[in-house]
Parts: C-alpha cells; structure tokens; sequence
C-alpha cells in the first residue's frame, strides 16, 4: 500500500546518544529551569496584580495581558533581536531561548497563581490578620501553601504544555528534542522515520506525565 | 536606534521607494506582502477554527455516549492522541509524513496539510471543553428525554447539545484566539503568514523591531477581532434566565 518501506534500523543507540540525548537534555533543562524561575516570577506577578494599589498592580497587568496576546513564536524572535541590543553583545540561542520561556510562561504561571490565591477563602486571611501576622508572613505561611495545593494540577497540566511549547525554540534554531530527531532524519536520508519517532517519544512522555497529573487530581480531590 | 518606517514602501525587488505606498501591478511593497501575510494568517486561522470546531464537538459528543464502550473509548484516544504531541511536531507530521505515507494525500497543498494539523490539534482540547459541557448538565437533563421517549441521537439534538454548547461558548472564544496564535507555528512549513513575513523581512531589510512591531500588533488585533466576533455570537445566543451557573 505505502510507496515506501518504513526503516528504523539506523535508529542504533550511538546515533540516540549522539543527537536525541543532547536534545533530550536541553528541552527538560529549558522546562526545569522555566517552571522554577516562572512559577517564582508569576507568582510575584500575581501578587502585584492583586495588590490595591494601582501603581504595582497595572504593570503587572499589563505585562500578563501582552504576553498573553502575543504568539510565543514571536515572543522568541522577539527576545532573540532585542536581549543582544540590550546586553551589548551577541546570544546564543539555547540561552536566549531560557530568558524566553521564564519571561512568557511566567505570565501564564501568574494567571494560575492568582486563580489559586483568589480560591483561598478570605476567612483565611483575615484569621492570619487577626493573629497579628504581616502581609509576608500571612502570604508565605497561610495563603500561598493553599493556593499551591489547589492549583497543583492545572499548574502541572502547563508544565506539560510548556514541555510541548519548547519544541517551537526550532524558530532560532536552537538544539531542543525535536532538532535532535530533525538533523538526524537529515543526516541519515530518513526524515519520515525520523518524524514518527520524534512524535512517538513526545506522546509517550507527555501522555505518561498527564496520566500522572490525572491520578494525583483523583488523590487531592478525596483529601479535600 | 532610530525607526525607520519608510521601507515599508519599498518595492520588495527594486528596494525603491514607491509613492503611497501601496503597490499596484507588478509593483509590490512591504506593506503589499504584510496585508497578503495577514491574510494568510487570517485564512489558515480560519479554516483551521472551522475544522477544530466541526471535529472538535463531534469527538466530544461521542466521548460522553453512554452504555457505549468502544466510540468513547475511540474518542479518548483521539483527543490524548492529539493533545499530547506538540504542534509543531503535529506540523511536520502533516507535512512530511503523511503526504508519502498517504498516497491520497500526495500532492495536496501546502496550506491544507497546516490546517488538517492545526485544526486537529485543536479539535482534542475543544472536544475537551464540549465533553465538560455535556457531562457538567444535570443528570436529570438526560433522564428526562429518556422518559419522554427520545432515542440517545434526539436527546443530544434537542436537549444535552443545545444546552451544552452555550455553556462551553466562553472557553471556544479563548480557543479560538489561541488558535490565531498557534498558527504562527506554520512559519515552519513555509507558509507565507505573518512569522514567516516576520523573518524574511527581518532579513532582508535588517529593520527588525520595525517588523517585529508591525506583525505582533496585527496578531493583536486579529486575536481582539476574533474576541469581539465570539462575543458576539454569544450575546446571540444567550437564552434569558439560562446562562452558564444559573437554571441548573
């Protein structure tokens, strides 16, 4: 039926190790490294946005509202143009792609995060104000340990996303998993192989990681 | 750095400035190219919304049949299928692969295989939002078509869909800008839409922010479009007394 014979048995481990484990690599340290610095820097976003004063508040909106507008393509030529201008001298692409991601998923980490701190009863703050605590430490000891808790899984749902997302860094042609598959493909004169192995690896891994979420939702939802 | 904007109105193989900018004929400006790679932005984005939504309520439907074991169980695998590959990956999938593994597909456009993968890929996380719809009715929705007598293909016609697609309009409208988005993503297949205007221009005439600046507004202005459109739709359709949360 097909016009062509399927042949993966190039696909030896010298050749994983060679392309797919350095792409491997770069695409879980751009998701480890942006989940840590985003969910920091969103949450401090969520915190402004929802502070009443208007001179902390609107920046931070306005900063979630453009980075929610704007393609994530675009966000990373943009960053790859401009971050050089602004330092001085040339970037390369992996280190540009990391600044990227932390600065645009920060604002989607934010959104989640101040939809977790809003769920919070506000019985609860006001008990923490009654008790005589400060703003840091009703924050840091009774609204944010909530707010994480309820907000575990749609978080953990866009760390799954934000993996998916870090393929697009092929934009600046930097060396993530999806390369690794691309330039072996190239180099062997087995693109199409090459493609069906990257979507395979992909779906077994996001699918193994949302299954995951999946059963830790059921596991919160009985303690609540 | 200073702007510059006068290359929009240089002809793209002369590089010379044309008055008023809008080239006629066989002149063509920068400006010409960017309302072109609009378009195409907007008709990949279109067509892709269409097919999204067509796939997307259909799986969705048939994820939540009861007394059924094997189509909700097909349905599952479709949308995790689709949900869980990235798009760019679904894009060369679509572009490289199926056109020679398919003979059917062999020769087909360009621009019908980013939409066959960009539609797809949208059409899980819709099914998603269409199957939370039907199952967050009451059960007694569905129980009472039963004992009026409907068959199962009656009481989505008539009861569960009408019901659970106003109430899943609001979560549509923010796929529906994020698939204007994504289809920034088929720069990669060469497609002549605004990311792919983006870095050629950029290129070409090395006035990046300038560029830059005038897609991501436009993507702006697309997304806050297709906003206002589904708004629309949903003042539409609104039943009075029967929005989402309440009369349930």
């Amino acid at each position: 039926m097909t016009a062509m014979n399927l042949d993966f048995s190039f696909y030896t481990w010298n050749l994983i190790q060679g392309y797919i484990l350095k792409g491997l690599a770069f695409s879980v340290e751009l998701t480890i490294i942006t989940t840590l610095c985003g969910i920091a820097l969103g949450t401090l976003l969520a915190l402004m946005r929802l502070s009443p004063n208007p001179l902390i508040s609107v920046p931070a909106r306005a900063y979630i509202t453009c980075m929610r507008a704007v393609p994530l393509v675009m966000v990373i030529l943009w960053f790859f143009l401009v971050i050089p201008f602004i330092i001085g001298r040339p970037i390369g692409a992996e280190m540009s792609a990391i600044i990227t991601f932390t600065a645009f998923e920060a604002a989607y980490f934010a959104e989640i995060m101040r939809a977790g701190i809003l769920s919070v009863a506000r019985g609860q703050v006001y008990a923490g104000e009654a008790l005589g605590m400060t703003y840091g430490q009703n924050m840091r000891l009774i609204v944010l340990p909530q707010a994480f808790r309820n907000m575990l899984p749609v978080l953990l749902t866009q760390i799954i996303i934000l993996f998916q997302d870090t393929s697009l860094v092929y934009a600046i042609g930097a060396y993530d998993l999806l390369k690794g598959f691309e330039t072996a493909g190239k180099n062997f004169g087995r693109p199409i192989e090459s493609y069906l192995l990257a979507a395979l690896v992909y779906f077994v891994i996001c699918f193994s990681l949302s299954q995951l979420v999946r059963r830790l939702q059921k596991k919160i939802a009985i303690v609540r | 750095m200073q702007w510059d904007w006068q290359f929009f109105c240089d002809d793209i193989v002369t590089q010379e400035h044309v008055a008023g900018c809008i080239g006629r004929g066989d002149v063509y400006t920068y400006l010409n190219w960017l309302f072109s790679a609009w378009g195409w932005t907007a008709a990949v984005s279109i067509s892709a919304l269409a097919l999204a939504l067509l796939a997307g309520s259909i799986v969705g439907t048939l994820r939540t049949l009861p007394n059924r074991r094997v189509i909700p169980f097909l349905a599952a695998s479709w949308i995790e299928l689709f949900r869980n590959i990235p798009l760019l990956v679904q894009i060369f999938i679509w572009y490289h692969v199926i056109p020679v593994l398919v003979p059917a597909m062999h020769g087909v456009s360009s621009f019908v295989l980013v939409v066959c993968a960009l539609g797809l890929f949208t059409s899980a996380r819709v099914a998603e939002q269409v199957r939370a719809g039907i199952q967050s009715l009451p059960s007694g929705q569905r129980y009472a078509s039963m004992a009026m007598g409907f068959t199962t293909p009656q009481t989505y016609r008539f009861v569960l869909l009408p019901l659970a697609m106003r109430i899943v309009l609001p979560p549509l409208t923010s796929e529906s800008m994020n698939i204007v988005k994504n289809s920034a993503a088929a720069f990669a297949v060469s497609i002549a839409e605004l990311t792919m205007y983006a870095l050629q221009v950029q290129e070409e005439t090395s006035r990046g922010i300038e560029v830059y600046l005038a897609v991501t507004v436009l993507y702006a202005i697309t997304a806050l479009i297709v906003f206002l459109v589904m708004n629309w739709i949903e003042q539409k359709m609104k039943i009075p007394g029967f929005g989402a949360g309440r009369g349930r």
